[in-house]
């Protein structure tokens, strides 16, 4: 009885134990977004330190963002026509291309390569720069690697993302045209005319561009929180690297939950 | 322009015993039960070089850490130019550091930027100088060092001693008052670590700077330097001039310098006996 009893305490101290580095955890990632926030100033000023960090996030996550877009909208189409040809409604694979891609698949998919991708750069930049004693040579120097490193880094993720998901969504449509029209036969402006009539402007394409850029404060987020707060190790910076790349991953998939509840009430209802 | 063997001390050394730095009964340590330093007390007059030696692990570098406000002391006073480090708010620490540049033990050179561009980081950071004189000031302080020719590489394109000589002018890149050295020695070829140490020297007399220099490499130290300190486990053990060390009979001292494997200085981190162990 006793020894259960001991179990017991040990399993629920470890809980709690969990629970408290959880909530310290999420304090002081949210007193670090406050520090970004009030250190963003140099990267306003100095937009050369954000356009290089939108070079290295952004350009440089443009071949593997419009490669999947393209394939992304091409198997959509491929599969949008199995199911709609049963129906008779293959004329309508433009609305299930578009409004899959840009409500959905698009702000999603492109934020889970940006995460992998260049968010995951990000840390593990940071924490090699943090291993190196770069943050502490750059504090020592009386520079704020808040301001100097990690605030240009922030944006540049912010900035990029929406952009990406532009493009992956307008590559994803061009993906399915070529599906549907060029290989399937799907009369083209009946592709593109019902596209255009059921794809509202404010309703659809704001509403995934709102999704990418809060994914996008999201990922940048993580990633440079966890690449600052890495263990000056390789393994702390590898550990932190997974870490930021599982979290953004899961904060993308829970946030985009949540966001389609409140974005798309009203056809829920 | 000119070059590292141009250098020499200049006609009058500064021999002020005014000091810029002290530490007053400064104990510090990273956790209640582990303390790291306890209770040390020292000085550096303006336009000296003090080296601060002691085996690794003894607390030299959290001494460095200290002094430029990385750490805050649990006890006692830290003083620059008689101004406490613990006290100062964002500002005062930043305008603190504005003031001392300090070498890292491995250089801790920016990777994404060339060489140029590492020398060129601090003055572009806190100076509105135009391009032209950063470019001819940059010359001069890697003209200094002899890698004036390695301006346009990369970090990862040097090698140890010229890393670390790089790491070096940028130090010096603002003319800081105080410079704070950490193992600049460590792991150099007997060349690159004999221009480092008469770099150190002539740098801080042609600069007019104070400096502080961590190591434990004993001969290139006595070499250069006008004053040492011994610490071990977090005290300062011995202390005195390059001559008075040279001729020292403290066991301690004589350790260190004569490089015994065991002594006041055990060779055995603490653990329980053999027999113990092995039972």
């Amino acid at each position: 009885m006793n020894a259960l009893l001991s179990a017991i305490l040990v399993f629920v101290s470890r809980v709690g134990a969990a629970v408290l580095f959880g909530i310290s955890r999420i304090g002081y990632a949210t007193r670090f977004f406050l520090a970004i926030l009030t250190h963003s100033g140099t990267s306003l000023m100095r937009p050369r330190l954000v356009i290089r960090e939108v070079y290295q996030a952004g350009v440089l996550s443009l071949i593997i963002v419009c490669m999947s877009g393209l394939f992304v909208g091409m198997v959509l189409a491929l599969q949008g026509y199995e199911t709609l040809s049963r129906y008779g409604a293959s004329e309508s694979m433009g609305v299930l291309v578009a409004t899959a891609l840009v409500r959905e698949l698009g702000p999603v998919v492109a934020g889970l390569l940006f995460a992998s991708r260049a968010g995951s750069a990000m840390t593990a930049e940071i924490g090699l720069m943090k291993t190196t004693e770069q943050l502490a040579a750059m504090e020592v120097m009386a520079v704020d690697p808040i301001a100097r490193v990690i605030a240009p880094r922030f944006w540049g993720g912010v900035i990029s993302l929406p952009l990406l998901t532009v493009l992956f969504s307008t590559l994803g449509v061009f993906g399915g045209f070529l599906v549907a029209v060029k290989l399937i036969g799907v009369d083209s402006g009946a592709f593109w005319g019902q596209m255009q009539a059921a794809v509202d402007w404010r309703y659809g394409v704001m509403n995934g561009v709102i999704k990418s850029v809060v994914f996008g404060v999201a990922v940048s987020l993580i990633s440079v929180f966890e690449g600052y707060d890495a263990d000056p190790t390789a393994e702390g910076v590898s550990a932190a690297t997974t870490r930021a790349v599982v979290t953004s991953a899961l904060a993308i998939l829970a946030l985009n939950f949540v966001l389609t509840v409140f974005m798309f009430r009203g056809e829920i209802n | 322009m000119f070059s590292a063997a141009d250098f020499s001390p200049p006609a009058t050394v500064p021999t002020t015993c005014e000091p810029l730095v002290e530490l007053k009964d400064v104990s510090f340590g990273y956790t209640r039960t582990r303390k790291i330093l306890s209770g040390v007390t020292l000085t550096v007059p303006k336009g000296k070089l003090v080296a601060v030696m002691g085996g690794s692990g003894c607390g030299k570098t959290t001494i460095l850490r200290l002094l430029c406000g990385q750490h805050r002391a649990n006890s006692g006073e830290v003083l620059v130019s008689g101004q406490s480090v613990a006290t100062m708010d964002r500002e005062q620490m930043f305008a603190h550091r504005r003031r001392l540049g300090m070498l890292f033990q491995f250089g801790a050179l920016f990777t994404d930027l060339t060489v140029f561009d590492n020398i060129a980081f601090p003055m572009r950071e806190h100076t509105d100088l135009p391009d032209d004189i950063i470019h001819d000031l940059v010359l001069m302080k890697l003209n200094a060092v002899g890698l004036r020719g390695a301006a346009r590489l990369k970090p990862s394109e040097l090698s140890g001693g010229m890393a670390r000589r790089v790491a070096l002018a940028r130090t010096i890149a603002l003319d800081p008052q105080l410079a704070l050295y950490d193992e600049p020695f460590a792991g150099l070829d007997p060349i690159s670590l004999s221009v480092v140490g008469q770099l150190i020297r002539k740098l801080n007399d042609a600069l007019g700077m104070t400096s502080v220099l961590v190591t434990h490499d004993i001969v290139e130290s006595m070499k250069i330097v006008d004053y040492i300190y011994f610490i071990s486990e977090g005290r300062v053990v011995a202390q005195g001039d390059v001559p008075s060390i040279k001729a020292s009979t403290d066991p301690f001292v004589r350790q260190f310098v004569d490089g015994e494997p065991d002594g006041p200085v055990r060779f055995h981190y603490s653990a329980k006996t053999l027999a113990e162990d092995f039972a």
